[in-house]
């Protein structure tokens, strides 16, 4: 069962309810630190790595006394990684999507590809918690081919949760796919709205089953309960607005470790987790 | 004549939720008129909320192709399957014929497949991936923009963004161009980045924000691009705060201010507004900062 934790908005505590629901489990768990910009997990699991290795994607590179500067390399490219000019051709890797299309193509076989590290993976292990971290390199623009190396560690037989990237566009499609359930975490405001509504647009594209977390929650009704209320969407918790949980969160502890009341919040989201994912595929 | 030269001031964080749209509007409503305003966060814009924008144009953004298999003239020899390094191909086994599909989400939009098929059985057609609206504010010109679910080339997106943004600003004679930038170090972020005067960073004084606003300062640095930095929520953590500040300091990043907590950003938010405009203490602080900003822009 994989489960994975978005948001449309940064900073509404996805990271803070991956941390907290893996620790409530209370039975082995892999987590997956998808937000390889910005990989904060590893905080709150603390330790140092058990093992870490670096992550390449092929570029190509020129052998130059085969290359007859024909230029078909630098046409076939879609994203201007490669080009030329009747000229042996130029390489440009931050811009190379790894298709291979220029080896291919090149008729002098004067091309072929070499590793360009792109970041690295990073193991943690405390108490039934394996976490692995993707961490992209700085200057470093392409995150999904690094998600897509870190997902291949998943395994299916094993509970999986994955810490997403904010926002909608390719890194965050790249985390997402494949998973059985989807918990969105907003907070109570204009901004966490309109960013959930965008989060729920990709959700339903990806026709994944999903339900909501309101964070930073203050007593009454919401803008959150009423939109969720009207498109038919399952609230699985509410997260306080408490300054107490605020700091927990800034020394880098678990809210259920440090304030074990807050345990049987979590312990609830995972059983309505369960019951939704295993309802979806019946 | 001489050239006018005009600054882009980018506001950037690492981590998300920091406070950097809030600020953004703020910085928007105090610059009095000489500034663009470009919001860069273009998967999860929020700067429209608070400026309300009333648009003036639009124009779609078409950016990358995508490619589609036409099941009429596939013969179902699967070299697109071999060739495709994405999983994109998906086989669907029949009993009279296999038939072979592209799936959108996965389609990297690089053609290997389009250009190999013997048959040429593949369209590879241009996509709209989003929106980029030109409007005005009460408080200047405004450029945002609105990327399709899912879609890629936000960076490009980005881009453009902040080329029809200094366009105004040339067009109108304004100094300055104010970009609310992405979360993350990324691709749409280095759009955001790479070319500009300034940048500010706004964080947040805990691990995560420490551990992030490192990483956001060595991608700054990497550009070689000059940045100041603006604590929010200090109170929070004061240790960690310190921390920051050190950091800062050690690699050059000038220290604008330490904010407080302060529940009127959450309020100035729920009415829509900057906080400027519903604090009278914050609009002084925030004036001081943003003077300081502009004395540091050369």
């Amino acid at each position: 069962m994989i489960v994975a934790v978005a948001s449309g908005k940064g900073g509404t505590g996805k990271t803070t309810v991956s941390v907290n629901l893996a620790r409530a489990i209370d039975k082995e768990i892999l987590l997956l630190d998808c937000d390889v910009e910005e990989p904060n997990a590893h905080i709150f699991i603390q330790g140092k790595p058990i093992k870490q290795h670096t992550v390449n994607v092929p570029i190509p590179k020129v052998k130059e006394d085969l290359c007859k500067e024909c230029g078909e390399c630098a046409k076939i490219c879609e994203f201007n990684a490669i080009v030329s000019f009747n000229t042996v051709p130029l390489i440009f890797p931050e811009l190379c999507h790894s298709c291979g299309g220029c080896i291919k193509v090149c008729p002098e076989k004067a091309l072929f590809e070499i590793d360009n590290p792109i970041g690295e993976l990073r193991f943690y292990k405390n108490g039934k918690i394996s976490l692995i971290e993707g961490r992209l390199k700085i200057a470093h623009p392409m995150a999904p081919p690094l998600i897509k190396s870190l997902k291949k560690h998943i395994d299916p037989q094993k509970l999986v949760i994955l810490d997403a990237p904010p926002g909608t566009s390719c890194p965050v499609i790249a985390t997402l796919k494949g998973s059985n359930f989807i918990i969105l975490v907003t907070e109570p405001t204009p901004f966490g709205l309109n960013d959930l509504k965008l989060a729920v647009e990709t959700v339903l594209e990806l026709d994944i089953p999903f339900g909501v977390i309101i964070n930073k929650n203050e007593p009454g009704k919401s803008i959150i309960d009423e939109y969720c209320q009207e498109k038919n969407i399952p609230i699985l918790i509410k997260i306080p607005n408490q300054r107490r949980i605020a700091e927990h969160y800034s020394k880098g502890k678990i809210l259920v470790d440090v304030a074990p009341e807050y345990k049987n919040l979590f312990i609830d989201l995972w059983q309505q987790v369960q019951k939704l994912a295993k309802n979806s595929t019946l | 004549m001489e050239k006018q030269k005009i600054k882009e001031i980018v506001i950037l964080s690492g981590k998300g939720g920091t406070g950097k749209t809030s600020l953004t509007a703020s910085f928007a409503a105090l610059q009095k008129k000489q500034a663009v305003l470009a919001d860069c966060d273009v998967d999860a814009a929020n700067l429209y909320l608070l400026l309300h924008p009333n648009i003036q144009k639009k124009q779609p953004f078409v950016s990358g192709k995508l490619a589609q298999i036409r099941q009429d003239d596939c013969t179902a020899c699967g070299l697109c399957q071999e060739y495709c390094r994405f999983d994109a191909v998906i086989k669907q086994s029949n009993p009279s014929r296999d038939t072979f599909r592209i799936d959108p989400i996965d389609c990297e939009g690089c053609g290997v497949c389009v250009h190999f098929c013997p048959v040429s059985a593949i369209d590879f057609k241009e996509q709209e991936c989003g929106e980029i609206m030109f409007s005005s504010t009460q408080y200047g010109p405004m450029v945002h923009a609105k990327l399709h679910i899912g879609a890629e080339n936000s960076g490009k997106l980005v881009s453009l963004v902040r080329k029809y943004a200094r366009e105004v600003a040339k067009e109108k004679k304004l100094d300055y161009v104010i970009v609310d930038g992405p979360p993350g170090i990324g691709c749409p972020v280095i759009a955001s980045l790479t070319g500009s005067s300034f940048v500010i960073v706004i964080t947040e004084p805990t691990l995560s924000g420490l551990h992030d606003f490192e990483r956001i300062l060595q991608l700054i640095n990497h550009f070689k691009i000059p940045s100041a930095l603006l604590i929010n929520k200090w109170d929070l953590n004061p240790e960690v705060a310190s921390q920051i500040k050190e950091l800062g300091q050690k690699q050059k990043c000038l220290l604008l201010d330490s904010i407080a907590y302060d529940q009127s950003f959450t309020e100035a938010q729920l009415k829509l507004q900057p906080v400027v405009e519903i604090n009278k203490e914050l609009h002084d602080r925030l004036e001081l900062i943003w003077e300081k900003i502009i004395e540091n822009i050369h």
